[in-house]
């Protein structure tokens, strides 16, 4: 093994790989080898570092030095100052919003300052792609210790006593999760790994997978240990091309180093795993859907019970955790219980990972102790909307979720307050809204998205959603009255209290949660017929101002639709009968003279 | 059984442990409604319309899929429950063209009762009034219109749970779901086998057969054709269903006199030519039993059976009598020896049947079904359903009827060809047959009770004249998918396989009578049919083929011996593989 002086840890999740990080790899190795610096400094690839605003991130051991947003063309600078010289290159550096300037180390941002990496331990430190990098940070340790110091009992009891919960959406205690699973008679189980990572704006499992796959592979088998299963399937979507092969290259290489496949350790436990490429449909997030398009069919839902503990895969006991879930598993073994639930909530212990995103400044992932308040994430974290817009509201959970209001930012992210006021933790999205976004848009956007991924199997939800949405549609073209906004409420209630699944369940929580803190944003459109926000097209009206327009013509020229007339140097109108509000106009006007009503 | 104490409404009740709370339900006198259920075929909980309230679940429950456990309370008409179910019927009402006065299902839909019975008095939501028809029409047997679709998915549980063939399901999502076959191809051009045991599971009026009765009036109308009519066996058993006799009841003598009324110049039994089936394919077995020939011979009544052999087992063609369906034969019959007997010109002659069945309608313009002066054997068939639609047209005054006889040129048939009708008949009626040339006795007992009854598969030996005869029955095609399978593995030895393509045969044909979901999942339907048609057997004086003094004359007057020439030339036809995926051969040859 070479020892190198220093290591560039370049990242090589999906968004930076998007921004050419693979160019910028092969650049660092080009130019270290110009400068004769190839043996002394260790290029790696590693998977995502959260703060994908400011990717691709390159970041340089042993300093901890953290360059944003770094360019192809950077890359000789880095060597030649940096690696060569030894001088930090201040420029590339991020960039802390406000007071705190430069900041020459990755955890003492404030990004990373709040964030506690149990899940993503792994993410940004190693290289995925090398098992001996993943051993070298204890992976298949805690698989050691299960098969030769614990019982399948002591395992179920380890879990149970950390009080990790899943962290695909509903909470449910893994413990008990594999206790029911265990008690199950029969020869045949089997152990599912959820990575159908479906969420809009949620990349937290996507993320585990492409940084750190043995995570959640060393899971599995411990799983399959507890409940008395040796097969194991990870049900992914075709759309994670890069998680998919660094899944094929881990599993390769475990199964060469025998800690996946026959005689695990020598210790004659038999762990096999394969991968389920899915579609990508929402719904095969759920997991009798899930089971049912791993055994070949159309991705839907079935009935429960019996419960997949009992009569899960191909009717044999199953059970089914998702990612970021196993992802804590080697953790809680390898360190115990109480480190993990020393942290959180009474009842939502550990960490919890979000997906930051929306009108938000620092857009990426997040591990935080459960309990942290929404404010901490969205202003500290976060770093709090762009461009000094107010904040007003989040969406947790995604579309299944519900929207949170400004005057309850300061509820603690977690299970029980979540719920408590209409929303859920869910994956993990949190999408982050603020002064120009229309609530009513926002519910019409989620409830779109999950009318169009209902799997069409039950009678609420695939029929239910789509009134819903008719309604919503209604009201933001302004023509909705108030006996609508009852007739909505009583049918998002019915679809939750009536559906099949939890894609149905959870369908209605933003228009549920939306009316309930934003209803006189619902009855102005309703009533007053007007769109706060300004994004309702049928209910605004654009206007040009006679005081600022110095008639310079630009909105004319750019109007697709020849709705703005007047002659040079005089005042111009827009005939609102034309008007498609595109808003182009706008954005020619370099007056402010173009309003929107 | 084990057994668990539930309350249902208040009543304490001791039911199976393994019951739904459906089936508790119903047990303590409370019917709730479904759509989607239909009992061990189609048990997915997706319509919501059984949503019940159980004491200490999470939420509403669906009655049709959730387990009764000790001391369960059930409230099956708790407002919640109604409330819920209303609004989900509201919900599917909003996407259903309602159009029910022109339906074909008007009164006899099941959206439709419940509306009634939820009083829905407005729909809120969409348009159904105005929404357009959806149809596809690719297959002479039926017509799907989605419009009226409520996706229920009972259609797509017995096409393949059932009959093996699952050549329709879901496609597209949301909203958009629509039942098809797959890449949206036409049924026309996937491996349908033309059973129309989805026609009879269909809730509303999504599903039809293809209407052939204006034909039907047409030729009755016109005074150049002579129009004869055959019935099945299995329809006399069922037809009363139509209006209103209890299921099991016989009717054929009202129905030959409804048949009288509707004009009809012969009213015949196409049970004439189920004996006649006997003796030729009963000859048929005796000749490859005794000359090696291939085995085990498998009877050739069923078209749809047929089609499933000719798409799914073309291996098994070699093993399927040569024997015309007895429908086919009735029509060689009637253009042949009936129009010759009465001096009448074939062309003139215009054969009708009533059969119990969808596939007949596929049948009737089979190549090498037209045995008579290139003209086909067959003029038109329809349904039972259809012929009650005819009836109630003339306003015939069912109750009033009177009984009559069929008449007498064609009109003379056994006890054997009558339980052609039920799963296991063209089996016995053949070994009433077969064992007495064979044995050249009497037979002491005519009652082979081991193939009778609705199980799907039915096996027995018999010793005939010191060969032990192996016979096999099988209904429905995920049955005879079973026991094909079985003899293609060499796992099981037989001589005589009778197949039918319905579960139960024709007395539950896919062109039979249309009975609600909650009738057909706590009745025996089939047995009860069946078992007309058995008491019917029991009290006939003939009761074998070979001894129908009508059959024995043919034979003597007109077609010389069973096997025999002329016999073949108007009695027998070939069959021939062809593509499961007909659509994608068609594509093929075009590219």
């Amino acid at each position: 093994m070479n020892f190198v002086r220093s290591h560039v840890l370049v990242c090589g999740g999906t968004g930076c790989t998007a921004s050419k990080s693979p160019e910028i790899i092969a650049e660092f190795n080009t130019q270290l080898k110009n400068c004769g610096l190839d043996s002394e400094v260790r290029v790696v690839q590693t998977g995502c570092f959260g703060l994908c605003a400011l990717g691709p991130i390159v970041v340089v051991y042993p300093e901890g030095t953290y360059y944003a947003q770094i360019k192809v063309e950077d890359v000789k600078t880095i060597v030649e100052e940096h690696l060569l010289k030894g001088r930090i290159v201040q420029d590339l550096l991020f960039k802390e919003a406000d007071a705190h300037g430069v900041e020459q180390s990755l955890n003492n941002t404030d990004f990373y300052l709040k964030q506690h990496r149990i899940a993503l331990r792994n993410c940004g430190v190693i290289n995925p792609e090398e098992i001996d990098e993943a051993i070298a940070f204890d992976a298949y340790k805690a698989l050691g210790t299960c098969l030769t110091e614990k019982t399948p009992q002591e395992v179920i009891e380890i879990i149970t006593e950390s009080g990790l919960r899943g962290r695909g959406g509903a909470g449910f205690p893994t413990g008990i999760k594999w206790k029911f699973a265990a008690a199950s008679p029969g020869p045949v189980k089997y152990v599912c790994c959820n990575a159908d990572e479906g969420d809009p704006g949620a990349f937290m499992d996507r993320s585990v997978l492409e940084g750190d796959p043995h995570a959640v592979l060393e899971a599995m088998a411990i799983a399959g240990y507890a409940i008395g299963a040796s097969q194991g399937y990870i049900y992914i979507r075709a759309e994670y091309p890069l998680a998919v092969k660094r899944l094929e290259i881990a599993i390769a290489q475990a199964k060469e180093y025998g800690v996946i496949g026959k005689n695990i350790l020598g210790t004659g436990f038999d762990f096999d795993l394969e991968i389920r490429l899915g579609a990508g449909a929402f719904v095969c997030g759920e997991e009798t859907a899930l089971m049912t398009s791993i055994e070949g069919h159309r991705g839907e839902p079935r009935p429960r019970p019996p419960f997949p503990a009992v009569k899960g895969l191909f009717q044999k006991p199953t059970i089914l955790n998702n990612v970021e879930t196993y992802a804590n598993i080697a953790w809680i073994i390898n360190h115990g219980p109480a480190a993990f639930n020393c942290m959180g909530t009474e009842k939502s212990k550990g960490t919890k990972v979000f997906a930051l995103g929306g009108k938000i400044k620092n857009t990426g992932l997040v591990e935080i102790p459960m309990g942290t308040t929404l404010r901490e994430v969205v202003e500290d974290i976060g770093g709090g909307c762009p461009d000094g817009k107010k904040f007003k509201a989040a969406q947790t959970g995604g579309p299944s979720g519900g929207c949170i209001p400004a005057s309850l930012i300061d509820t603690p992210l977690d299970y029980e307050s979540m719920a408590a006021i209409g929303s859920i933790i869910g994956s993990g999205g949190l999408i982050v809204m603020d002064e120009d976004n229309c609530i009513v848009d926002i519910a019409k956007f989620f409830l779109q998205f999950t009318m169009d991924e209902s799997c069409g199997k039950c009678s609420p939800c695939r029929i239910g959603t789509k009134r819903m949405y008719e309604i919503l549609d209604k009201i933001t073209q302004g023509k909705g009255t108030l006996e609508d906004l009852d007739i909505l409420e009583e049918l998002a209630l019915h679809v939750k209290e009536n559906s099949l699944c939890g894609l149905g369940q959870t369908a209605p929580n933003p228009v549920l949660s939306t009316l309930r803190y934003f209803r006189d944003e619902y009855e102005a459109h309703v009533v007053d017929k007007k769109c706060p926000a300004g994004v309702c097209k049928g209910l605004v009206e654009y206007k040009i101002l006679s005081d600022k327009c110095i008639g310079c013509t630009a909105c004319a020229r750019v109007c697709p639709v020849d709705a703005i007339s007047g002659k040079v140097k005089e005042v111009h109108s827009i005939d609102p009968s034309l008007c498609i509000k595109c808003g182009s106009c706008i954005a020619a006007c370099k007056f402010g003279a173009i309003i929107v009503e | 059984m084990s057994t668990v104490k539930v309350k249902v409404n208040g009543m304490q009740i001791e039911c199976p442990s393994d019951a739904t709370v459906l089936e508790a339900a119903r047990q303590a006198g409370f019917r709730i409604p479904t759509l989607c259920y239909l009992k061990g075929i189609n048990e997915i909980g997706a319509c919501r319309m059984c949503l019940t309230e159980v004491k200490g679940a999470k939420g509403l429950v669906a009655a049709c899929v959730y387990p009764v456990a000790e001391g369960m309370e059930i409230n099956t008409n708790s407002q919640k429950a109604y409330d819920a179910r209303k609004r989900t019927l509201e919900l599917i009402l909003s996407n259903h063209r309602m159009e029910c006065l022109t339906c074909v299902r008007n009164q006899s839909c099941e959206l439709q009762a419940l509306a009634e019975e939820y009083g829905m008095e407005e729909v809120r939501f969409g348009t159904p009034k105005e929404m357009q028809p959806d149809i596809e029409q690719s297959t002479p047997h039926l017509i799907r219109d989605n419009s009226k679709c409520i996706l229920c998915r009972r259609c797509v549980a017995v096409c393949k749970n059932l009959q093996h063939a699952a050549v329709i399901g879901p496609n597209d999502r949301g909203f958009s779901t629509h039942i098809g076959s797959a890449f949206d191809r036409d049924l026309g051009e996937v491996a349908c086998i033309n059973c129309g045991q989805c026609i009879n599971v269909c809730p509303t009026g999504a599903l039809t057969e293809v209407d052939s009765t204006y034909k039907v009036w047409e030729a009755l109308a016109d005074p150049k054709k002579h129009v004869v009519v055959g019935t099945a066996p299995a329809v006399r058993a069922t037809l009363g269903e139509e209006f209103g006799d209890p299921i099991g009841t016989n009717v054929q003598g009202k129905m030959v006199a409804a048949l009288h009324r509707l004009g009809f110049d012969g009213v015949f039994d196409v049970d004439v030519t189920a004996d006649l089936t006997i003796l030729e394919e009963g000859t048929e077995f005796i000749h490859r039993l005794q000359n090696g020939g291939t085995l085990p011979l498998i009877t050739s009544c069923s078209p749809g059976w047929i089609r499933f052999c000719e798409q799914y087992y073309p291996e098994f063609i070699p093993n399927i009598s040569s024997c015309k369906s007895p429908q086919q034969m009735f029509g060689a019959m009637m253009k042949s020896y009936y129009a010759d007997k009465l001096g009448l010109n074939p062309e003139d002659v215009f054969v009708v049947t009533v059969m119990p069945c969808t596939a007949k309608k596929f049948e009737i313009r089979r190549d090498d079904q037209s045995a008579v002066n290139g003209l086909w054997d067959m003029d038109e068939t329809i349904t039972t359903r259809e012929l009650a639609r005819m009836i109630r047209k003339t306003g015939m005054d069912w109750s009033a009827l009177p009984e009559e006889d069929f008449d007498p040129d064609f009109g003379e048939f056994s006890g054997a060809a009558v339980i052609f009708g039920a799963s296991g008949g063209v089996m016995e009626a053949a070994l009433r047959t077969v064992v007495e040339i064979l044995t050249g006795e009497e037979l002491a007992k005519l009652d082979f009770v081991d193939v009778r009854g609705m199980e799907g598969i039915k096996e027995a030996s018999y010793d005939v004249a010191g060969t032990l005869v192996k016979v096999a029955v099988a209904s429905g095609m995920e049955n005879a998918a079973k026991l094909l399978d079985k003899i293609k593995a060499g796992e099981a030895e037989y001589h005589f396989v009778e197949i039918m393509g319905c579960p139960g045969g024709c007395i539950n044909g896919g062109g039979q009578p249309i009975q609600p979901g909650n009738v057909r999942n706590f009745v025996d339907i089939q047995t009860l049919r069946a078992g007309a048609l058995y008491s019917e057997d029991a009290l006939m004086k003939m009761r074998k083929s070979h001894e129908v003094p009508l059959i024995k004359k043919i034979y003597s007057d007109y077609l010389g011996e069973p096997g025999s020439h002329r016999a073949h030339e108007l009695l027998h036809t070939s069959y021939k593989a062809s593509p499961k995926y007909p659509g994608l051969e068609a594509d093929k040859k075009k590219n």
